[in-house]
């Protein structure tokens, strides 16, 4: 008999099912039309194209599903090898292996479940002879189950091993300064479990039984996230750990809320949908506010809101009804909160389209779509709500999650050291240049050369008080701010430093004060943002005789491009490389460096942001290497994300380097390197 | 519909200027003439249904459905730093192609399709406004009016427009 099979290639069936979801579409808008008009000659024809419609799209759908067992299939040999690697007896257990999902979906989760596995059998279960000690049966079990769900598909991954140990994330968590002690005893074992989900949380001391287990789960949460699912985990020391991660059958098409916010339609995906509740005068729920932030109380909890409306700064319609609000209650991960908006329509299948590639940028929304009715809509990125409502995300029920979250997502936050100096505004410096916090003894600050220094570490720092009024006591403490560069540091004297926060910087007033880049909101309050390479400078001017030090000294004429659309940033580099002896040019956009180019300037090397409204780093580092007079010159990007895919992405548009936009020591370094090695090279 | 033709289209753009004659799409846009490559061009619509994008740059009108597409909506008023449209007044839209991305150009009035000699064009002069200069490929002497040559491109690069 011939075979039943054949082979088609992949691409053929893509294309046919973006045809038949714009058949789909088609078909429910002249649903649409006809259900405005009785009696049509065309109901009953229509109707028919209906059933076929439906039918094909269930077809096509079908030939993109695979059994997830597909994902599966080298997982018992995985199993097997580390069973005998760590000489502890594993049965892996496989549920549910013919459920089908969507070929897109299983390619994206095969290696997340692969991580899984092998963390479930590595770290979750013990040895046989721990096993039998705390009375299990000496094999330990791994457990996949994969089943349907309401349009989802959930595969759970359980483990009948010691289960996390609460104490051991405690400790990491406080030493990785994830948590206070304090913040802690807060709370519940559920959230401190979440900690193994944080990026980083287990790589310092993998020698530790539990920590292992975190290995890789950001990665891991990340990867699920992107294909809009979600990741529970549920465990009991002693009993085991059970992962559920719920998935959409498949991307392309997804069930969306439709709801409407001054007087715009929005579409909510399903997925993270939990409930809806109306909140009205009259009604057993009301919004009230602590501080202005509205918030709802639900069974007994406090849910936090985000106003849509506010988020996406729309006008509020005249004559809207200010009494009625409806509450999509929303979760990403174990964050749950709700999403205020004025009404609420039907869910509806929507096919996400990516947004025009000039509206990328905008982290509220995934995509958008074409309804029933024809026309376009937006569709809401629960995550990117969830980490633009920054303020409201430090409440109960999701702390460790959202934190999380927002340091996957929030690039443009930065940590900010708040501090008293020299009375007015409370003032700010960004963290990552602070080297240290110290705290001297008045006592032990001498005069050397008129300028106060003390000796640290071996060698003299100098010190510089901000407020110029300030006078030296012989007694007492002073906190002092210290600035490392290269072998050299400098101490700023404040009076009082005051917290730590992690804020947008937005310099909304520019100073004309030297030493102050301007006045930001932060923490509520006004503050003024102090620019610390002015400090830097006058320490190191008067201090080391001129601009530079011997380390540099090879490096001194190095020009330096500096591309970055930021003027904080720019303020911010501006001073520190040219302390570090480098000639800077900067300029605010990826075109201006062009422009650059074509004018004949020429420079040593380039450090560009990638970020960039217009044209972006990344097209900026092809435009340069693709035959432009400056393709030899050396390019570092600077990027608040720095993870391997991104590396690897700035290198294939042509960068040589990538820092961290905060780092400024790797800069330098990298800076260093990139022009000796070039030098080696030329 | 099918996208697979349109790459095809691009890059027409650069060399407008050379060829001997070049058949252009007229607009009007606050009584000014203005001019798009005819190979350009995807269609022309009247009134459209817009729905309002939060959160974009003043220059995105918004997006719209053309036969299952989505476009997204610019337009070519705040883009070239002009007063809004007054209500009343009624607008067209030009749907142009940029790498595989629809754009929907809205204007004042769509005009006719001229087909001009290269001998009529000229380069910009060094005094217009630095905005139109930007976008603008050159000028063409008309009878009776000057007809300002937009390049596409440029025209969709402005601030907060991402790699594509």
């Amino acid at each position: 008999m011939a075979a039943q099979t054949i082979r088609v290639n992949v691409d053929l069936l893509e294309n046919l099912m973006t045809m038949v979801s714009e058949l789909v579409l088609t078909r429910n808008q002249l649903l649409q039309i006809l259900r405005s008009q009785k009696d049509s000659e065309f109901a009953a024809p229509l109707q028919r194209l209906n059933h076929v419609t439906s039918e094909l799209q269930e077809g096509v759908m079908k030939t993109r599903m695979q059994p997830i067992g597909n994902a599966w299939a080298k997982l018992p040999r995985l199993v097997r090898d580390l069973a005998h690697e760590l000489g502890k007896k594993i049965d892996l257990q496989m549920l549910g292996a013919d459920t089908e999902l969507d070929r897109q979906v299983l390619e994206l989760i095969k290696d997340p479940l692969t991580h899984m596995v092998r963390n479930s059998a590595d770290h979750g279960l013990e040895t046989g002879a721990d096993r039998q000690r705390s009375g299990k049966s000496e094999t330990g079990r791994v457990t996949l189950n994969a089943y349907h769900e309401g349009g989802h598909i959930i595969i759970e991954i359980s483990d009948d091993g010691r289960g996390l140990d609460i104490e051991k994330i405690k400790q990491k968590a406080v030493q990785n300064g994830l948590a206070t002690e304090a913040e802690l005893t807060t709370m519940s074992d559920q959230q401190i479990q979440q900690f193994i989900m944080k990026p980083g949380f287990s790589t310092a001391a993998r020698v530790t039984s539990v920590s292992g287990r975190g290995v890789g789960m950001d990665v891991v949460k990340t990867n699920i996230e992107k294909i809009g699912g979600t990741i529970e985990m549920k465990s009991t020391k002693g009993k085991g750990s059970t992962f559920i991660i719920k998935i959409p059958l498949t991307l392309a098409i997804v069930s969306a809320l439709i709801v409407e916010c001054a007087g715009e339609r929005f579409a909510i995906p399903q997925i993270s949908v939990v409930e809806l509740v109306r909140a009205a005068s009259d009604s057993e729920h009301t919004i009230e506010r602590l501080k202005g932030t509205p918030v709802l109380r639900l069974r007994n909890r406090l849910l936090p809101l985000v106003s849509l409306q506010s988020l996406l700064r729309l006008d509020r319609e005249d004559g809207a009804n200010d009494d009625e609000t409806f509450i999509v209650v929303t979760q990403v991960g174990t964050y749950t909160f709700g999403i205020m908006v004025d009404r609420v329509f039907d869910t509806e299948e929507i096919v996400v389209k990516p947004v025009a590639p000039i509206l990328r940028h905008i982290e509220m929304f995934s995509g958008n779509t074409i309804l029933g009715d024809g026309s376009v809509i937006m569709i809401l990125d629960p995550n990117g709500i969830a980490s633009a409502s920054g303020e409201i995300t430090i409440s109960e029920g999701g702390r460790g999650e959202t934190t999380a979250v927002q340091t996957a997502r929030q690039d443009d936050r930065m940590a900010l050291l708040l501090f008293m100096a020299g009375g007015g505004a409370p003032k700010a410096v960004p963290l990552s240049l602070v080297a240290r916090l110290e705290d001297v003894d008045m006592a032990s600050i001498e005069l050397s050369n008129g300028q106060p220094v003390v000796q640290y570490r071996g060698k003299l720092m100098p010190l510089v008080p901000i407020d110029p009024a300030f006078e030296r006591h012989n007694e007492g403490r002073q906190p002092v701010l210290v600035f490392a560069d290269g072998d050299r540091s400098m101490g700023l004297i404040v009076d009082e430093i005051l917290d730590i926060v992690e804020e947008k910087l937005v310099v909304q007033l520019a100073a004309d004060r030297p030493g102050y880049m301007g006045s930001a909101i932060i923490a509520g309050k006004a503050t003024d943002v102090l620019d610390a390479g002015h400090y830097l400078t006058r320490a190191y001017k008067d201090w080391f005789g001129s601009s530079s030090s011997e380390s540099f000294e090879e490096e001194r004429a190095h020009r330096v491009l500096l591309v970055d659309d930021s003027p904080f940033f720019r303020n911010l580099l501006t001073p520190l490389l040219s302390v570090a002896g480098y000639s800077v040019t900067t300029v605010e956009s990826a075109n201006e460096a062009l422009n650059l180019c074509e004018a004949g300037e020429s420079f040593d090397v380039i450090v560009s942001d990638i970020e960039m409204p217009g044209m972006s780093g990344l097209e900026f580092a092809q435009a340069v290497r693709n035959g432009s007079r400056w393709q030899d010159t050396p390019l570092v990007a600077l990027s608040s994300h720095a993870s391997a895919r991104d590396l690897d992405r700035g290198r294939q548009a042509g960068f040589d380097d990538y820092v961290a936009k905060f780092d400024r020591d790797a800069l330098l370094y990298t800076l260093a390197q990139t022009l000796s090695e070039h030098r080696g090279a030329a | 519909m099918s996208n697979a033709k349109l790459p095809a289209k691009r890059g027409k753009t650069e060399e407008t200027i050379v060829s001997g004659s070049q058949d252009f799409v007229t607009m009007t846009i606050a009584d000014q003439m203005f001019g798009i490559p005819v190979l350009q061009v995807q269609d022309v619509l009247g009134h459209q249904r817009i729905t309002r994008i939060p959160l974009a740059p003043p220059e995105v009108a918004g997006s719209l459905n053309l036969r299952g597409r989505i476009v997204t909506a610019i337009d070519v008023r705040l883009r070239l730093g002009l007063p809004a449209r007054p209500k009343d007044k009624p607008k067209m839209s030009i749907v142009v192609d940029l790498r595989g991305e629809l754009y929907s150009l809205i204007v004042d009035s769509v005009g006719e399709v001229l087909s001009l000699s290269s001998e009529d064009f000229e380069r910009n002069p060094a005094t217009l406004d630095i905005r139109w200069r930007e976008v603008s490929t050159g000028i063409y002497r008309l009878n009776n009016q000057l007809m300002v040559v937009l390049d596409v491109s440029r025209l969709l690069n402005f601030a907060n427009m991402e790699a594509a």
